[in-house]
């Protein structure tokens, strides 16, 4: 089986992976939250974009969480890819850092689109 | 091939956490993209956006959001639970945050049908 | 004379369940009844055995699925009715019937650097290590394994990857990586790590569940990618 990672860049993989997750728990509490708000003030898009257009502070938390997001998925979705799909480990972590790529640049397009328009 | 573990030793509370935790990230995952994309129509005016938010005012649309509102903090709980094993002293598989994940998924999915319904 | 109807595995990896009619005791194990139908019934019947006291281990079998100790497990336990099914451990090659052949088993041991090593000999004082040391307690947690297989046999990771080192093995390396006396630490943090390593476990904690000296694999496994970690990001591994 071909691997492509040795033992160290595993364990520095799972590190960051695990450093991602404790940053996504508290996005995700956040977030969680603000859905709920954001639902029960009406989604349309004059509510959602008078809270979003200009504010850095959303522009600031969300970048991190769409940070956070490239780090942590792509680990998970390559694991699930050799062991449930039979992909080789040079396949998988392929994989992995092309939809790392797509959570960067959809997120960043997704923040700028709430925040500048 | 040799014997492979059977189904019927995958029914304890561990692996049933562990096989929510695994499917609930992979459909978030999958929902991640659709999500980005959905707010980047703001990108084309605020009408595109109220157009899209107008669309899935529905009902299939509506029960998709709350599944993933449940899955996310499924999907968040459990994964604390994980690393509270795995960067804090062992206590154990700790099932009393597996009974944790399940009442925040509950709490989330109340709370999301609730905002719907007012 | 109540009797209980047990299917036995017969055969290889190829092979079939083989009905067998045993009379049914109070206080009755598993082991009771295969080797009632090894006596009685079926004496080309192959199963392991040694102490049937619950502390060789070496009586590991599939019970309705579930890896046990067939000399601790009693039927009235496990029964369905009057029905029982026993079969050979899973994530091994199967001998002969209810015996697999654990030699992976123990070579994955060795490959996780499950060995102690150490600078002194004969001629040198004892180590003098503290039982309440914090390393020490975490050893110790884990040394009462005797390599029965029964968690072996319960991972799925273990059936998904086969060079994965199994809970077995990767709990062993953990009590060394815990003895101060053991001069292998550097070899065996390299053997750990990675998928064949500590970093395959999902925490599917069937490990644990099963373990009949109630040890914990995932905790040792824990603490194996948490130190391998530590050393990876100082450059260390």
């Amino acid at each position: 089986m071909t691997m492509t990672m040795d033992g160290a860049t595993q364990a520095r993989r799972w590190y960051r992976q695990r450093i991602s997750a404790m940053v996504l728990a508290l996005c995700v509490l956040v977030h969680l939250v603000t859905i709920i708000y954001a639902v029960r003030s009406g989604l349309t898009a004059e509510a959602l974009l008078a809270r979003t257009r200009g504010n850095i502070a959303f522009a600031a938390f969300y970048a991190v969480f769409v940070l956070a997001c490239a780090v942590h998925v792509p680990v998970g979705l390559a694991r699930i890819g050799e062991e449930w799909l039979g992909l080789r480990a040079r396949a998988a972590d392929a994989a992995a850092n092309v939809f790392a790529l797509v959570i960067v640049v959809m997120g960043a397009t997704a923040v700028y689109a709430m925040v500048h328009g | 091939m040799r014997r492979r573990v059977e189904a019927r030793a995958h029914n304890h509370a561990a692996w049933w956490a562990y096989i929510v935790h695994r499917v609930s990230g992979v459909l978030l995952a999958v929902f991640l993209p659709l999500h980005f994309w959905a707010l980047s129509t703001a990108l084309h005016g605020d009408a595109a956006l109220d157009g899209f938010l107008r669309f899935t005012d529905r009902p299939l649309f509506k029960f998709a959001e709350w599944g993933l509102v449940v899955l996310l903090a499924l999907h968040m709980t459990g994964g604390v639970r994980l690393l509270l094993i795995e960067f804090r002293p062992w206590s154990g598989l700790r099932k009393n945050w597996i009974a944790a994940a399940c009442g925040a998924g509950i709490a989330a999915g109340l709370a999301f049908a609730l905002a719907l319904v007012r | 004379m109540p009797m209980l109807q047990v299917s036995i595995w017969r055969g290889r990896e190829q092979g079939g369940y083989v009905d067998y009619e045993v009379p049914r005791h109070a206080s009755q194990t598993v082991l009771d009844v295969v080797t009632h139908v090894q006596r009685h019934l079926e004496p080309s019947l192959a199963y392991r055995f040694a102490c049937r006291v619950g502390m060789c281990g070496s009586c590991a079998m599939s019970v309705n699925g579930v890896a046990r100790w067939t000399c601790r497990t009693h039927v009235a336990d496990v029964a369905v009715g009057d029905r029982l099914q026993v079969a050979p451990l899973a994530n091994l090659p199967v001998v002969k019937d209810l015996v697999t052949d654990m030699r992976e088993f123990f070579d994955k041991w060795a490959r996780a650097k499950g060995t102690f090593q150490s600078r002194r000999t004969r001629d040198d004082d004892f180590a003098r290590v503290p039982p309440s040391s914090p390393a020490r307690k975490l050893a110790d947690a884990g040394i009462e394994c005797i390599g029965c297989g029964v968690c072996y046999a319960s991972c799925d990771v273990v059936a998904w990857r086969p060079d994965f080192l199994g809970p077995a093995a990767l709990n062993r390396a953990w009590t060394l990586v815990n003895d101060e006396r053991d001069i292998a630490q550097h070899e065996r943090l390299r053997a750990v790590a990675g998928d064949a390593g500590c970093h395959a476990c999902h925490t599917q904690g069937s490990c644990v569940e099963r373990c009949p000296k109630h040890l914990a694999p995932a905790a040792a496994i824990a603490g194996l990618k948490r130190v391998t970690a530590r050393a990876a990001m100082r450059g260390k591994l």
